[in-house]
């Protein structure tokens, strides 16, 4: 009797232990985890920061050929919308600084870059490859998870963008 | 006895977890999109291939990692 009372509580422990390993990613309807990164002059930002406001959160490498393409729609959304109360985010996660900073030499970015060389948030967020990009409602909510970019979603991603703000009509 | 070796079973299966090989993350392969590390030497050479390859198989791709492993590009 007593070592089946310990058997299972041996079994819930390894159940546990083989599900702790397969933690949930970032999905639509679900609140978008948290992270606090360094900004490129050193002072950190986090998601709770941007409560009130829509965040198009993006993951990029600078090894990324598609990353590249991303950039000036990027630049032309913040140019468009920043007012609006989009706020475009854009994590590195380059694990050398300087390989980021090089990419941002030849691509320029208007938006906000932040820099995680150790992986914290793409590994809560879970992209299934470079870039993914998730757009977060005022409350910090994920409204959409888009893998890769090309040229074509450039008008299906603008579209959700201004849905997104003129469900929430964030304050400007 | 029984429940004792199949939890002895299950506790060496669950160590034996640690010993696998994790495939990187999509977002590790930074090393792994240098161009250094693609079959063959020669960028031209592999370009002939590929084109090849792509127009016998109907398909392409998989060459390397700089598109960002996300079936994109």
């Amino acid at each position: 009797m007593n070592t089946h009372r310990l058997g299972r509580a041996l079994l819930a422990g390894l159940t546990g232990l083989l599900l702790a390993g397969s933690a949930q990613a970032a999905e639509v309807g679900k609140p978008a985890p948290d992270f606090t990164l360094a900004q490129k002059d050193g002072n950190s930002l986090s998601l709770t920061q941007l409560r009130g406001r829509v965040v198009y959160l993006d993951f990029w490498a600078s090894w990324c050929a598609p990353c590249r393409q991303s950039f000036p729609f990027m630049n032309e959304m913040h140019a468009k919308y920043g007012k609006k109360g989009l706020r475009v985010v854009a994590i590195n996660v380059d694990e050398q600084r300087s390989d980021a900073e090089q990419f941002l030499k030849q691509t320029p970015a208007q938006f906000t870059v932040l820099f995680d060389p150790a992986g914290k948030a793409p590994e809560q967020y879970k992209p299934d490859g470079m870039p993914t990009s998730y757009l977060i409602d005022e409350h910090g909510k994920v409204l959409m998870v888009h893998p890769s970019f090309k040229e074509a979603d450039r008008a299906e991603l603008e579209r959700r963008i201004g849905e997104a703000l003129a469900q929430g009509n964030p304050a400007p | 006895m029984k429940p004792l070796s199949l939890i002895g079973a299950l506790l060496a299966l669950s160590l034996l977890q640690a010993c696998s090989l994790q495939p990187p993350k999509p977002w590790q392969k930074g090393m792994l999109a240098r161009p250094e590390m693609t079959m063959g030497g020669d960028a031209l050479e592999q370009r002939f291939d590929e084109h090849i390859s792509a127009s016998k198989q109907a398909a392409s791709g998989g060459y390397g990692v700089g598109g960002g492993g996300c079936g994109c590009n």
